[in-house]
């Protein structure tokens, strides 16, 4: 049984036929060949996966296609536009938050869900907010500080 | 009057690395995201149980379901793969090996162990059709305890090694039996330094590509050494050399997990070469606990002898190192060159001796994990010298300076055999107490304890071995290849220069720091060298990145084939500028008449003449281009002090780590801030074993901790800042004199912890916790302290068990 879906993935729409147990994050790299979206385990709990889903940080992996059906996802590659960096991405950069870079898609979406919340978040609460982003790098630090250079090149507005 | 500026030197300074905008956009490529066309997906089943016969294996209903391509078992590949080689031949060691078949052939010693695999045009076809597979298996006793495997009786894995031992390797110095026998003071632990699993969040994975028409192979592989797969794959498949291209593209990660050769990548490149169509396969993250590689486990039993007023005279111990179901790559090297040799770390101790048994277990095989056997070296030493601190009454410092080495600069022997490059060991010592206030801090913790608060403070040392070389050293210790690096450093037309490395980053920065290198010894902007990697079609040959090699290694490499252009380009340049050699000067990227500053030329008008060739000196060849193979003359030494604090909750058990301070010394840093990013990085692993880490088996072999809800990495709320310091000592044989810093942050960090938890629990009389230190664990040792009474707070004042 195939089921015919439209997911709109950084604003545009991809209309295809699904199988019903199809995860959202396979849609995403494999039939919208989005493969900025990361793998990192199979129990939802690494956040490699993390996407926007109607603005919303979920995990990719913890999402039928199907039930994204008519849903609007935000992934890596529609953050950035004309090749200029978005400020989060920029913010990384400039605090050298990445290092193998795996976690970072799933990172940079979980601190955009972040700042439409809370704009000027302390250190406590991005490493609350980021508890469900796995990394195995950088120990987070960098991560925390990359989130807060963010939350002030965007002058506290998400 | 103008002053001349000098611009910033970029060899030094923290600029951002040009890795992160394709990682931040999500345009990288790992191995997963790899597509071909035709590419199909293999799926591998595995062995549920520890240790059994392969009685009998069906797949006649997997054959037919939908979208299946084919299914192999063991009995496919005879004739085609040999088994996977170790290539750490320890000599002396009484090595036992076994074969290590890509799949399993009559028998699994492991959960996990590949015993079929199903290729299907999709993912999920793949995935369902492994359910198809019906496989008769004789269940046999198991073990997976290191030392109970090395008892008696204990159930064989291998007839090759009845008693279950791979090798027995012994390092001894000076008279130790002499030593305890008339020490002062003995004291003695036990040691478990658990079995865990690195998690590098990209697991393993790869797409092959064999095309018959011409026999080639292309692999794209997540590794942290193509050109030892290339090697390594050859051998096992038979397809020449010659014809393997390996590409290691983005990796996520790799903390010594992806240097081993295992089964998937093998099986894979079978899966295409019966096919005739490329096969991808990515691990699960449940697979990845299962098949890739784990680290650690050593059970250690250790005696440290000393006179009464702390200065230790002997080191005597016995290590049983889980080495799983069969040997890996590396592994053989790991418990015993990188743990052994580094028995007396930054101390004067003048005898030791140890035993080192490497054990098969049914368990996943082990390799290295960041820091790879360093640690378990540092925790054994450093653990024992909190002991005898403890024991003749004396501060942890006061003993530690009472042993330690005397600052040097050019090498300094040490009982095990090795010389030491360089070190400052009292000099990061005092930097770290200075920056901690260490009296005020002992103080505040008495004053905290009057209050009925249990605060702890860890103080270590360590000096480890990096930079992996020479390639002699390598021979003589029984490592199957060679341990130096390369680097071709080329000058196009228009002055923009590559760079290409045998080494593979994959994380690390390289591709940043190895262009300041080439900026800063050519006077070329960074931003016009590119460096390549991970390509072994278009990079010259090396022995990987692991160890903390790359920089100390294939750095050198390149500073050497820059070296070797800047001759080139001078003898160029006195020809163009009409001068004698001898006064040709070179500043910045520029070569000038001495005293005429006027008559010069710049590196890339010297790069254009020699790419052109119209006006050349007699007998020089065309372009700009050098190579470079630098083996080491010796290994590098990268050392440090750490201090950590915490706080236990006699309550609950839990402790609270708050505060973590690191001085680290690897010589000239290129780029600090990339050193900083890699110190946090491993110091958290390094306390992730200590409180939280641990790969646990049942006694039949189930892994327990088999999936990322159930094994503990350390996540961002869990940990404080890191604050990082460092000094500088450089290394007197590197033509850069650094030393590496990959690994330092693991080294020290485990034992820091331990010791300051251990610290803590000081009025409980408590010694020895094992690891991880849980809140449950923490909390019984409590109450077992109490209830000994020794002048430990009474029960009643802990709260209700």
């Amino acid at each position: 049984m195939k089921l015919p879906v439209t997911i709109t993935i950084n604003g545009r729409a991809y209309q295809r036929e699904i199988e019903p147990r199809l995860l959202l994050v396979h849609f995403l790299r494999d039939m919208a060949g989005l493969t900025g979206t990361k793998i990192g385990c199979d129990t939802s709990q690494c956040g490699a996966c993390t996407v926007l889903l109607d603005g919303v940080a979920m995990k990719s992996c913890t999402c039928l296609a199907a039930q994204a059906d008519g849903a609007s996802i935000t992934t890596i590659e529609g953050l950035s536009a004309d090749g200029q960096l978005a400020p989060i991405q920029e913010a990384f950069w400039a605090k050298h938050g990445l290092q193998c870079g795996f976690c970072t898609p799933g990172m940079v979406l979980a601190t955009r869900a972040l700042l439409e919340t809370t704009p000027q978040p302390t250190p406590e609460q991005i490493r609350h907010a980021l508890e469900g982003n796995m990394c195995r790098c950088t120990g987070y630090q960098n991560i925390v500080r990359s989130v807060q250079h963010a939350a002030n090149m965007m002058g506290g507005r998400p | 009057m103008t002053v001349a500026v000098e611009p910033a030197r970029v060899f030094g300074s923290g600029i951002r690395r040009r890795e992160d905008p394709r990682l931040l956009t999500g345009t990288a490529r790992y191995t997963d995201d790899i597509v071909l066309p035709g590419l199909a997906h293999a799926a591998i089943l595995r062995s549920p149980h520890a240790h059994a016969l392969i009685m009998r294996i069906d797949t006649s209903r997997a054959r037919t379901a939908p979208g299946v391509l084919g299914v192999f078992t063991a009995a496919d590949t005879d004739g085609i793969l040999t088994p996977i080689p170790c290539c750490w031949l320890l000599p002396g060691s009484n090595l036992k090996t076994t074969p290590y078949h890509p799949l399993a052939k009559d028998a699994v010693q492991y959960v996990g162990d590949p015993v079929a695999v199903v290729v299907a045009e999709s993912p999920y076809q793949a995935q369902d059709a492994l359910e198809l597979i019906d496989v008769e298996y004789e269940p046999l006793p198991a073990v997976v305890d290191p030392q109970k495997a090395a008892q008696q009786g204990a159930p064989a894995l291998h007839a090759e090694a009845p008693d279950n031992v791979a090798f027995h390797w012994t390092v001894t110095g000076g008279d130790v039996d002499a030593a305890f026998k008339c020490a002062d003071v003995i004291v003695r632990e036990r040691i478990v330094q658990q079995r865990l699993i690195p998690n590098a969040m990209e697991t393993r994975g790869a797409v092959a590509q064999f095309v018959p028409a011409t026999g080639e192979l292309t692999l794209w592989n997540t590794t942290q050494n193509p050109h030892i797969v290339r090697f390594v794959m050859s051998l096992v498949t038979g397809i020449p050399e010659d014809r393997l291209r390996v590409i290691a593209p983005e990796v996520g990660g790799g903390f010594g997990s992806k240097i081993a050769q295992i089964p998937g990548d093998f099986i894979t490149v079978f899966c295409s070469m019966k096919l005739g169509r490329p096969v991808k396969w990515t691990e699960t993250r449940t697979e990845n606990y299962q098949s890739t590689t784990h680290g650690r486990d050593h059970v250690q039993e250790v005696e440290l002898a000393a006179t009464r007023d702390g200065r230790v005279t002997g080191l005597r111990c016995t290590v049983w190192a889980g080495m799983g179901g069969y040997l890996s790559t590396a592994a053989p090297g790991i418990p015993t060159i990188l743990h052994g040799l580094m028995l007396s770390g930054p101390y004067t101790i003048p005898a030791v001796k140890e035993d080192v048994y490497g054990v098969y277990t049914n368990t996943t095989p082990v390799e290295a994990y960041r820091g790879a056997g360093r640690p378990e070296a540092t925790f054994m030493l450093e653990r024992m010298m909190d002991r005898l601190a403890d024991e003749i009454g004396l501060d942890p410092v006061d003993v530690r300076r009472r042993n330690i080495i005397p600052p040097f600069q050019n090498g300094h022997d040490v009982i095990t055999g090795l010389k030491y490059d360089s070190g400052n060991y009292e000099g990061a010592l005092a930097k770290v107490l200075e920056h901690v206030s260490y009296d005020a801090l002992r103080a505040e913790q008495k004053a905290a304890r009057d209050k009925g608060r249990y605060i702890g403070i860890g103080v270590s040392l360590y000096v480890e071995i990096c930079g992996l070389g020479p390639s002699q050293v390598a021979g003589a210790v029984g490592f199957q290849g060679g341990l130096w690096e390369s680097a071709i450093v080329r000058f196009h037309p228009s002055g923009k220069v590559n760079v290409f490395i045998g080494a593979s980053p994959h994380g690390q920065g390289e591709e940043t720091t190895f262009a300041q290198i080439v900026a800063d010894e050519l006077g070329v902007a960074v931003t016009d060298v590119k460096v390549v990697h991970g390509d072994t079609d278009a990079t010259p040959m090396g022995w990987g990145t692991y160890g903390s090699r790359t920089t100390a290694v294939g750095g050198a490499a390149l500073a050497i084939a820059t070296r070797k252009i800047k001759d080139k380009a001078k003898l160029l340049a006195s020809h163009l500028l009409e001068a004698a050699v001898e006064d040709i000067d070179y500043s910045s990227g520029r070569f000038f008449v001495r005293g005429v500053p006027d008559r010069h030329k710049t590196i890339q008008d010297i790069a254009l003449m020699a790419n052109v060739a119209w006006n050349m000196p007699e007998g020089m060849e065309a372009g700009l281009e050098a190579t470079s193979f630098y083996d080491p003359p010796n290994f590098t030494y990268p050392f440090g002090a750490h201090v950590a604090v915490v706080e236990v909750d006699p309550e609950t058990g839990h402790v609270t780590l708050k505060r973590y301070v690191a001085v680290d010394d690897c010589g000239p840093q290129i780029n600090p801030v990339i050193v900083e990013g890699q110190v946090h990085g491993g110091v958290v692993q390094g306390i992730g074993q200590a409180l939280w880490e641990e790969a646990v088996y049942d006694d039949t072999g189930q892994l327990l901790t088999g999936s990322l809800a159930d094994y503990a990495i350390p996540r961002a709320d869990m940990l404080p800042d890191i604050e990082v310091l460092s000094t500088v000592t450089p290394s007197p044989h590197h033509p850069l004199g650094v030393k590496g810093i990959g690994e330092a942050g693991t080294i020290a960090s485990t034992c820091t912890v331990y010791n300051a938890v251990i610290d803590a629990l000081e009025p409980f009389k408590v010694q020895s916790v094992r690891m991880p230190l849980t809140p449950e664990r923490v909390w019984r040792a409590i109450r077992e302290g109490a209830e000994r009474g020794a002048g430990a707070p009474p029960l009643d004042t802990l709260g209700a068990p």
